[in-house]
């Protein structure tokens, strides 16, 4: 029998879950480092922007606390009062997971649980090496999880985890762009001028991408670069380029096994050719910031679109 | 007497539905004195229409309609044949033993009030107990229309004044059974030509010997030839002429609109 | 109360010294084996139990939703004639069960023969009259029962309670024996106990025999209240087991009397739903017109013949404690014969005979309320206080006919790893059997609660009890091996 909606949409559900929760656990370890390691106190700024990047400075401004290091890492990891902590993410993915158990392997399950169970009853992080600790463990427990998916048999139900994972995906390097290029680049500055290393270092640190970065690009580090290995190196499985390839072949392999194409997959087709077709430079000129608040409004309505083609509701 | 049924509900939706599932006690049956000559039941949206009877013995008509449906007509019209019994029910398809009907439900306990006022009213031979219960709730509520009421059940009722009928005959069943007299509730139809917004409801009682007795607190009197029986159960939900699940959100509004009308006696 | 004078299964009357001639081998494997072995592989297998996820309460404990039972790793054993007696009892009470229930929504003949008060069975919320008259498919009702089962002696068993409606705990029963053979294997070379790894493709052969006009492919599925629910992850292990869909109410919709499943293509129509719902919970049309959980129309399908629901809707009345003390009668009314497992002795309080032999044996009896409402619980007359008792006599003479009492039974136990090493703790048993339209099984096996506490006799999860595998050998036991 084909996959049950529900199911099709925990899964989905469940691969964005674990991708966000792996992604919100490097941003707060490479701001983490970047408070501690550069030359002058990375401070209250590295510190809202990461608030910015994973969507949550309303919330944590509601809390009332002062943006510190020891506040936002226990906010962005601990706090389930809002969507956008770590221990919420994990609780959704396992909420998801608990709900398919029958679609996954007791290895994938096995996996988002342990993630969840380092969470219970924890009430702070500690102090800076034992949330590296604790995010470490987080990532190491999302990367079982990934190799355990890759364990799965290529059925459905992996094809939607990894869909619902590069949807993420695309939209955690969109947006985590879009607020640091603003942050370093007040306006006025022109692209290429005096580079912040460790502020640069960041961002290659949050998607895993220092030493790709280095095999790239032999001419030293530029703003100009990192968009660019950020947005159009299909090499770089989370540039926005590889994110949006991943889709189209994930939703073919889909309609491979079930028959199923619609609209997703022609939105995902569209997308693609025109990512292909854009130029680094292009895009610096005309204005990156209008390119990345466009691809998240248009991931946003792919989103929608997988919704229907697979009847989530 | 020849009577006409003629019985619409309405449903508006402020957001349209995907699906609607309906379960309709909306068909009488035969027995001795009560004939369908002919009867409809029509939906105004493409649906799927199965019928079936339930537990009770009741005619069920299940609608299934798929959506969007911002609104949802359910007409019925037809013709029934009833002849004068006394209430006395004849002939009637009784699946079920007497006995169950002396459950009590939510909306039929009696509290301490209306159980006093059934034993103080209700003295007397087992028939004549019940009338004298009948007319003792006629006599308190003069007042009772078939108008929608807001559900409430027996005891609470009891404590207001001008109950709709259904919640009167959820008043006589609790009292009855609180005599130890199993009763059911009964929704029909009264035909006296004039418009109601909602159908008639009144109760009947089991009497050793007997059978089956109609009794009607809106009147005090036992239901004559101008009845139309539908539907049975322990109260008026389980009776209830619609009963519906809808997948949508959004509010929703309900119009009864009901007329059943003599058109004259069979000689 | 104390185990002490208790019978214990492998040592008998005897102790660590003198078991049991069949259980010398066991006994001295319990011996050789160091307790603080033991320990470390129960905690191995609790553990393993954490990290699956294998939590939940047996009996609707709600507090229990995200907690293990706690484990024992000393297996209880039947002998093969054991067994064989006690399957033969089994499969006599569900056949009658399933017999009681064809009647009594059908032509209550045991009604109209005066076996049992007919107020009892027709003024009782667990008959419902919303599927009366129904015959499910194959005129099967009671799919799958679990039998409470307690045990005084060598050949002493007692039916404490049937469960006829959704009885949980076989994952407990495969899981616990996936345990005991990985960290005992040794126990399986010197024993030939029976497996129970066959209970997923048995219950599945069960759901498809039991298909609606005997369509030989037919679309099964588990319909679970949904993951948050504390018995879930036993839904979805024995969904995952038999191969089949686990289901939410969500996920399925009834069209023209027949129900489907909602797939990413479309609709798939169903046949076979074993549903691990409550009646009240499985259609807000049929049951209950207040609540917006459930299928609506499901009964309506039902009803049609379009579809197979296991256990049937309705079946609450035959495990009602009302009704358990007439089960030796409802034994005998439909298979003729006395039934081969004796219920617990059972006075009813409603005869008045009953009535006088507990008013005057209260501190001795256990006195419970028939319907299980109205907060009153239960009298345990041998640890009650003087008032309580007094609070207990009015309210029988009060409303006897609520009413029904039994003796305080000293139940069997099994020596069971405690902090002070292994001491005997009681035990009950409740084994599963499984009717299709193709007969009637029982499963080697089953669950063996434990209450943990020194002394205690109450097995309940929530209060402090445990499990263990239950092993059926397939020979009379021996000496040591």
């Amino acid at each position: 029998m084909l996959m049950l909606s529900r199911t099709a949409a925990a899964l989905y559900w469940l691969g964005r879950y674990v991708e966000r929760a792996d992604f919100t656990a490097r941003l707060v370890e490479a701001t983490v480092r970047l408070d501690a390691l550069s030359a002058r106190p990375a401070g209250e700024a590295a510190w809202q922007s990461a608030l910015a990047v994973s969507y949550t400075e309303e919330s944590f401004a509601a809390t009332g606390q002062a943006v510190t290091q020891a506040n936002v890492a226990r906010f962005l990891t601990l706090d389930n009062t809002h969507p956008g902590s770590i221990v919420h993410c994990l609780d959704m993915a396992r909420n998801n997971a608990r709900a398919v158990r029958t679609a996954l392997t007791r290895e994938a399950w096995t996996a988002i649980n342990r993630a969840w169970l380092m969470f219970q009853n924890r009430a702070s992080t500690g102090g800076s090496t034992a949330t590296l600790n604790l995010l470490e463990q987080v990532k190491g427990e999302t990367r079982g999880f990934e190799g355990a998916i890759h364990r799965m048999l290529r059925n459905e139900a992996t094809l939607l985890i990894q869909l619902g994972a590069a949807v993420e995906r695309a939209d955690n390097t969109a947006r985590l762009l879009d607020v640091k290029y603003h942050i370093l680049l007040p306006e006025g500055e022109p692209v290429g001028g005096a580079v912040d290393r460790d502020q640069w270092t960041t961002i290659l640190q949050t998607v895993s991408a220092v030493t790709a970065y280095r095999w790239l690009y032999r001419d030293g580090l530029t703003p100009a670069n990192v968009i660019d290995l950020l947005i159009s190196r299909f090499e770089l499985p989370r540039s926005l380029a590889a994110c949006v390839e991943e889709v189209v072949q994930l939703l073919s392999a889909v309609a491979k096994r079930t028959g199923l194409q619609g609209e997703a997959d022609r939105m995902a087709r569209a997308r693609l050719s025109r990512i292909q077709k854009t130029r680094t430079s292009d895009v610096i000129v005309s204005g990156l910031h209008e390119f990345l608040g466009a691809f998240i409004r248009e991931n946003a309505l792919l989103d929608g679109a997988i919704a229907r083609q697979f009847r989530f509701v | 007497m020849r009577i006409a049924v003629d019985h619409r509900t309405h449903y508006r939706f402020s957001e349209p539905q995907a699906r609607i599932v309906q379960m309709l006690r909306l068909t009488p049956t035969d027995t001795q004195d009560q004939t369908v000559v002919s009867w409809s039941i029509g939906v105004d949206c493409d649906a799927r229409l199965r019928h079936g009877a339930d537990g009770f013995g009741n005619a069920i008509t299940m609608l299934y309609a798929e959506g969007p449906i911002a609104a949802l007509d359910i007409t019925v019209i037809g013709e029934v044949l009833t002849m004068e019994a006394a209430g006395v029910i004849r002939g009637s398809h009784e699946p079920l033993p007497p006995l169950l009907f002396l459950r009590t439900t939510p909306a039929t306990t009696a509290d301490a009030a209306l159980a006093a006022f059934a034993a103080e009213a209700a003295a007397g031979e087992p028939l004549d107990r019940l009338h004298r219960l009948n007319a003792a709730f006629h006599a308190r509520f003069p007042d009772v229309a078939d108008v929608r009421d807001r559900g409430r059940g027996a005891a609470e009722a009891f404590g207001c004044t001008a109950p709709s009928s259904r919640e009167a005959a959820q008043m006589f069943l609790a009292a009855a059974r609180s005599l130890g007299v199993p009763a059911r509730y009964v929704s029909g139809y009264r035909s006296d030509g004039s418009a109601h917004g909602a159908p008639h409801g009144w109760a009947e009682a089991h009497v050793a010997g007997l059978g089956w007795v109609g009794f009607d607190p809106a009147t005090g009197l036992s239901p004559d030839e101008s009845y139309v029986r539908v539907a049975i159960g322990l109260d008026a939900a389980g009776a209830a002429p619609t009963a519906g699940t809808r997948s949508g959100s959004g509010a929703e509004e309900l119009d009864v609109d009901v007329i059943a009308e003599p058109l004259g006696r069979e000689e | 109360m104390a185990a002490s004078g208790a019978f214990d299964e492998i040592w008998g009357h005897g102790g660590p010294e003198a078991p049991r001639p069949e259980f010398a081998a066991l006994s001295q494997w319990i011996a050789d084996t160091p307790p603080a072995e033991l320990q470390r592989r129960q905690q191995a297998a609790e553990q393993a139990f954490r990290q699956l996820g294998i939590t939940f309460a047996v009996y609707g404990d709600s507090e229990a939703a995200e907690r293990i039972i706690p484990f024992d790793i000393v297996p209880r054993i039947f002998l093969a004639d054991e067994w064989a007696r006690l399957s033969e009892g089994l499969v006599q009470r569900v056949q009658a069960i399933n017999a009681f229930l064809e009647d009594i929504y059908g032509d209550r003949r045991i009604l109209a023969e005066g076996v049992i008060p007919p107020e009892l069975v027709l003024m009782n919320e667990q008959f419902r009259p919303e599927v009366a008259g129904v015959r499910p498919p194959h005129g099967v009702w009671a799919h799958i029962c679990g039998i409470d089962l307690v045990r005084t002696g060598p050949d002493e068993f007692f039916v404490l309670e049937d469960n006829a409606r959704t009885p949980s705990g076989v994952s407990y029963m495969l899981e616990n024996r996936e345990a005991m053979i990985r960290l005992c294997p040794e126990l399986f070379r010197d024993f030939r106990v029976a497996p129970v790894d066959s209970y997923p493709d048995m219950l599945r052969q069960t759901m498809q025999s039991v298909a609606p006009g005997g369509n030989a492919n037919p679309v099964c599925v588990v319909l679970t209240p949904g993951h948050f629910n504390s018995a879930y992850y036993e839904h979805s292990f024995l969904a995952d087991s038999m191969g089949i869909e686990l289901v939410e109410p969500a996920d399925l919709v009834v069209d023209d009397d027949i129900v489907w499943v909602r797939t990413i293509a479309g609709r798939v129509r169903v046949d076979v739903i074993y549903r691990r719902i409550d009646d009240d919970f499985l259609d807000p049309l049929a049951f209950r017109p207040d609540s917006m959980l459930g299928v609506p129309g499901l009964i309506a399908a039902y009803r049609a013949g379009n579809v197979a629901i296991l256990n049937a809707p309705g079946n609450g009345i035959a495990d009602d404690k009302a009704i358990y003390s007439y089960m030796p009668e409802i034994v005998r009314f439909y298979s003729g014969g006395e039934a081969k497992l004796p219920n617990v002795e059972t006075y009813r309080c409603r005869e008045p005979d009953a009535l006088k032999y507990t008013l005057d044996n209260l501190d001795k009896l256990v006195v419970k309320l028939v319907d299980g409402s109205g907060g009153y619980g239960m009298l345990v007359g041998p640890t009650a206080t003087r008032a309580q008792i007094t609070e207990f006599r009015a309210a029988l003479e009060a409303e006897p006919h609520r009413y029904i009492a039994q003796p305080t039974l000293a139940l069997s136990t099994v020596p069971t790893v405690t902090e002070k090493g292994l001491a005997p703790r009681h035990v009950d048993f409740r084994p599963f059997v499984l009717t299709g339209s193709d007969g009637v099984r029982v499963v080697p096996g089953g669950l063996t609660r434990v209450a943990l506490r020194e002394g205690s006799l109450v097995v309940n999860s929530s209060q402090g009890g445990g499990t263990k595998d239950s092993f059926v050998l397939l020979d009379q036991g021996a000496g040591a091996a």
